[in-house]
C-alpha cells in the first residue's frame, strides 16, 4: 500500500514538473502571483494572458543556433 | 571539497576511465572503433570538469553567493522575472541554446576524420564554451539580467556595445541563410521530404489555434496533438511520394524551394506569434528532446562501430565539403558544439531572470553547455558510423566530384573511400529517395546516420520512415530558428532605424514591421539565393562565414567577462576567460586572413572571384555557369568585405577591452562596475531547493 502511494506521488511530481517545464500550468501560477501581488484587482482572462505571454516571450533573443 | 577515501577513489576511477577512453580514441588506428568509447570519454570528461573546474570557478573565481537575492527574487513580477526551480530553468535554457548548429557542424567537420572534431567538441566545451556561458550568465545575473550588448556598453564603452550589436545582427543574417540552405538541400527533388516539411506549417497553425482559441494556454494538450500530426505527416509524405499525380506538386529544384523558404520567412515574421512561431517552437522542443534521448539510447544499445578513419587526407585543406586546412577550419566548423557566441545572448537575457539562487549558475550555465556538447558528440557519431564513401557521396557538391553518379563514385573511390553506384542507389531506395548524391549541408547524411542507427535498434523495415522523420526533425527546428531569428533581426533593425526616424522604432507600427521584416528577409534571402545557385554547394562559403562570425561573438562575450573580472580585482583568475579568448582570436583571425588572402579559389574569396572572372573573360565557362558568374563574382567580393568587417570588429573590441583593463591596472578612471548592490535572499529555501 505504502509503495503504491509512493509511486503515485512520484508520478504526480513528475507530471507537475512536465507541466511547469512546458508552461502548461503558467496561467495557474500567474493567478497565484496576481492574487498575492495585486489583491483586489481582476486578473487577465486565460486567453488574454496567453497572448500577452507569447508576445513577450518572442520579443527578444529566445532561440539559438 | 570533501576528502573521504571513497570519494577520492570514485573520482580516480572516473579520471582513469576518461583518460583511457580519450587515449583509445586518439591513438586507435585500425579498422574501426566502437562509438561507446566516444560516449565514455565525453561523460568522464564532463563529470570531472563539472565537479572540479566548474565548482572551482563558481566558488573561487566568481565567488557565487547563495545568500544573495537574485534579480528574479528582487524584481519578481510574474512575467519575465520569476524565481524558478533550477531543473525547470535548466530545461528552458537548454531548449533555448540547443539548435541545429551542434548537429550540422560536427557532420561537416567529419570530413577531416573523427578525431579532430571529437577532441575539439570535448575540450572546447569544457574549457571554452561552458566557461563563456557560465561567466556570462553570472555577470548578467549580477546586473539584473542585462543583455550582452548592454553589458559591453556599460563595462567597456560605446565601441564594445555597438560592436556586439552589429555582430549579432550580421551573424543572425548569415546563420538564417545557411540554415535555410541546409533545409533546401534536404528537400530538393524529394517530394516526401518537401511535403512533410510543408505539412509542418499548417500543423503548427492548427496547434496555434488550439492553444490560443480553443483551449487557451493548454500547452501540453496542443503539443501532444501536434506531435501526433507530425508523425502522421511523415507517414503521409511516404504515401504521397507513391502517388504519381501528387508527387509532382512537391518535386522542386533547389532554387524554387529557396524562394519558397524566403516567402515563408517573410510570412512567419509578420504573422502573430501565437499562430505560427510559438506553436512551432513547442513542437520543435518536444520533438528535439525526444529525438536526442532516443538517439542516445540507440547509440548505447546498438554500440555502432565508427567507420570513418581518425584523420583523412583532407586535413591538408583539399576537402570536398568545404575548403581549408584542419587548422583553423575544424574549430570554425564545429562552432556551436564546442563554443557558441550565440549562447551568450541567451545567458544574458531570459535565463538570468529566472534563477532563484546564484548557486544554480554552475548547473545551468556550465551544465547546459555540457549537454549541448553531448548532442554534438552524437551528431559526430551519427556522421562517422556511415561508410566514409557514402558520407562523402552524400555531402560532396556536384561542382567538386562531378555531376553524374558514375563520375562522383569514381572521384570519391579514387580518394580511397570506396563506394559504388549500386550501393548509393540501394541506400537511396531504402531511404525512400530518388538520389542521395550531393545533398550538401549535413542534414541528409545525419538523417541517413540516424536512420541506420534507429533502424538497427528498432527494426530495419522502417528505414525510409526514420530517414524522413530525421529530416522533419531537423527542418522543424531549423525553421523555428529561422522564424525567431528573422523576428529578432527585425526588432534590432527597428531599434536602429528608430534612431533615425522615431516612427520606425515602434515595433507594432505596421509599415515599420513590413519594411524592417522585408529588409531582414532580403538580407538572408540574398545569401540563401547565392548559396543555392553556387555550383560548389554554397555550404563551402556560408558555413565558414557563419562559424567565423559565431566564434567572434563568443570572443566578444569573453572580452566582456575578462574586462569585468579585471575591474573586479580578479586579474589572477582572468586566465579562465583569457585563454579561450586568445585561442578564439587566433583561430578567427587566421581563418579570416585565409578567407581573404588564400590563393586557393576554394578557400580565398578574392582568389575565387578572380579565378571566376578570368574564366568568364576567357570564355571557358559553359553558358549556364556563365549566366550566374557575375553574381557569384560579386558575392565573393561581398563575402571578402564581410569577413574583413568581422575581424576588424573583433580587434576593435579586443583593443577596447585591453584599453579598459590597462587603465584600470594603472589606476586611471574606467567605466564603473555596473553590479547591483547586495540584498539578502529571503526566499524560503525549502521550496526553492526541492
Amino acid at each position: 500500500m505504502g509503495a503504491r502511494l509512493k509511486l503515485i506521488d512520484v508520478c504526480q511530481s513528475f507530471w507537475q514538473a512536465v507541466r511547469q517545464l512546458s508552461g502548461d500550468d503558467g496561467y495557474e501560477r500567474y493567478l497565484a502571483h496576481h492574487a498575492a501581488a495585486h489583491p483586489g484587482t481582476s486578473p487577465l482572462s486565460r486567453s488574454a494572458w496567453f497572448a500577452h505571454r507569447q508576445q513577450q516571450k518572442w520579443s527578444g533573443v529566445n532561440r539559438c543556433c | 571539497m570533501k576528502t573521504n577515501p571513497t570519494n577520492i577513489l570514485l573520482w580516480l576511477i572516473v579520471s582513469l576511465l576518461g583518460a583511457s577512453a580519450v587515449g583509445g580514441i586518439a591513438l586507435h588506428r585500425g579498422e574501426s572503433i566502437n562509438a561507446l568509447w566516444f560516449i565514455t570519454a565525453a561523460l568522464c570528461i564532463y563529470a570531472i570538469s563539472y565537479r572540479f573546474y566548474a565548482a572551482w570557478i563558481a566558488a573561487t573565481v566568481l565567488s557565487i553567493d547563495p545568500s544573495r537575492a537574485t534579480p528574479a527574487e528582487r524584481l519578481s513580477n510574474g512575467r519575465d522575472y520569476v524565481p524558478t526551480h533550477r531543473w525547470i530553468v535548466f530545461g528552458h535554457h537548454f531548449a533555448a541554446i540547443a539548435g541545429p548548429g551542434p548537429l550540422v557542424g560536427p557532420t561537416l567537420a567529419a570530413q577531416f576524420g573523427y578525431l579532430p572534431g571529437t577532441l575539439w567538441i570535448l575540450f572546447g566545451a569544457v574549457l571554452g564554451g561552458c566557461v563563456q556561458d557560465m561567466t556570462t550568465l553570472f555577470f548578467s545575473t549580477r546586473r539584473n539580467g542585462k543583455s550582452l550588448g548592454q553589458m559591453a556598453r556599460d563595462e567597456l564603452g560605446a565601441i564594445g556595445g555597438s560592436a556586439a550589436l552589429i555582430a549579432t545582427f550580421l551573424i543572425m543574417t548569415i546563420l538564417i541563410a545557411v540554415l535555410g540552405l541546409v533545409v533546401v538541400n534536404a528537400m530538393k527533388n524529394s517530394p516526401w521530404a518537401t511535403s512533410t516539411v510543408a505539412a509542418t506549417i499548417p500543423i503548427a497553425m492548427l496547434v496555434g489555434l488550439y492553444m490560443y482559441k480553443l483551449r487557451p494556454g493548454r500547452v501540453l494538450e496542443g503539443s501532444a496533438l501536434g506531435v501526433v500530426l507530425l508523425l502522421m505527416a511523415v507517414a503521409g509524405g511516404g504515401w504521397l511520394d507513391g502517388q504519381a499525380g501528387l508527387r509532382v506538386w512537391f518535386d522542386h529544384p533547389g532554387l524554387s524551394l529557396a524562394f519558397a523558404v524566403i516567402v515563408y520567412g517573410f510570412a512567419a515574421a509578420i504573422l502573430p506569434v501565437w499562430l505560427l512561431l510559438a506553436p512551432r517552437d513547442y513542437l520543435s522542443t518536444f520533438v528535439k528532446l525526444g529525438t536526442v534521448v532516443l538517439l542516445a539510447l540507440a547509440i548505447v544499445w546498438l554500440r555502432p562501430d565508427i567507420k570513418m578513419p581518425a584523420l583523412t587526407q583532407f586535413v591538408d585543406g583539399s576537402g570536398p565539403i568545404f575548403g581549408g586546412k584542419l587548422f583553423p577550419f575544424v574549430f570554425i566548423t564545429i562552432a556551436c558544439g564546442a563554443i557558441s557566441g550565440f549562447h551568450a545572448l541567451i545567458a544574458s537575457g531570459t535565463t538570468p531572470k529566472l534563477l532563484s539562487n546564484e548557486r544554480d549558475i554552475r548547473m545551468i550555465g556550465y551544465g547546459g553547455m555540457l549537454m549541448e556538447s553531448l548532442v554534438a558528440m552524437m551528431a559526430m557519431i551519427a556522421a562517422t558510423v556511415l561508410d566514409p564513401g557514402v558520407y562523402f557521396a552524400i555531402n560532396s557538391p556536384a561542382g567538386v566530384v562531378g555531376k553524374t553518379a558514375t563520375e562522383a563514385v569514381a572521384t570519391i573511390s579514387a580518394w580511397g573511400f570506396p563506394v559504388t553506384v549500386e550501393q548509393m542507389n540501394l541506400l537511396a531506395q531504402q531511404m525512400g529517395e530518388a538520389t542521395l548524391f550531393a545533398r550538401t549541408g549535413g542534414a541528409p547524411s545525419l538523417a541517413v546516420g540516424m536512420a541506420s542507427i534507429f533502424g538497427s535498434t528498432f527494426g530495419q523495415g522502417m528505414l525510409a520512415m526514420w530517414y524522413h522523420f530525421a529530416i522533419m526533425f531537423e527542418a522543424i527546428f531549423i525553421l523555428t530558428t529561422l522564424d525567431a531569428g528573422t523576428r529578432v533581426g527585425r526588432f534590432m533593425l527597428q531599434d536602429m532605424l528608430g534612431n533615425l526616424w522615431p516612427a520606425m522604432g515602434r515595433t507594432s507600427w505596421y509599415p515599420s514591421v513590413l519594411l524592417s521584416s522585408g529588409l531582414v528577409v532580403a538580407a538572408w534571402g540574398y545569401f540563401l539565393y547565392i548559396g543555392v545557385i553556387d555550383p560548389n554547394g554554397g555550404v563551402n562559403i556560408l558555413w565558414p562565414l557563419f562559424g567565423i562570425s559565431n566564434q567572434i561573438l563568443a570572443a566578444i562575450a569573453l572580452c566582456v567577462a575578462t574586462g569585468i573580472m579585471v575591474k573586479s580585482g580578479k586579474l589572477k583568475y582572468a586566465w579562465i576567460t583569457v585563454l579561450p579568448l586568445i585561442w578564439l582570436v587566433i583561430i578567427t583571425s587566421t581563418a579570416s586572413w585565409q578567407k581573404l588572402a588564400s590563393s586557393d579559389p576554394r578557400i580565398g574569396f578574392i582568389a575565387a572571384a578572380n579565378s571566376l572572372s578570368d574564366k568568364l573573360a576567357a570564355g571557358a565557362l559553359p553558358p549556364d555557369k556563365a549566366a550566374v558568374a557575375p553574381q557569384l563574382i560579386f558575392n565573393q567580393q561581398l563575402d571578402a568585405v564581410l569577413v574583413l568587417f568581422f575581424v576588424v570588429l573583433l580587434w576593435l573590441i579586443v583593443g577596447d577591452m585591453l584599453r579598459v583593463c590597462a587603465r584600470h591596472l594603472r589606476g586611471k578612471p574606467v567605466p564603473p562596475l555596473a553590479e547591483t548592490a547586495y540584498h539578502p535572499s529571503e526566499l524560503e529555501q525549502a521550496w526553492v531547493r526541492d
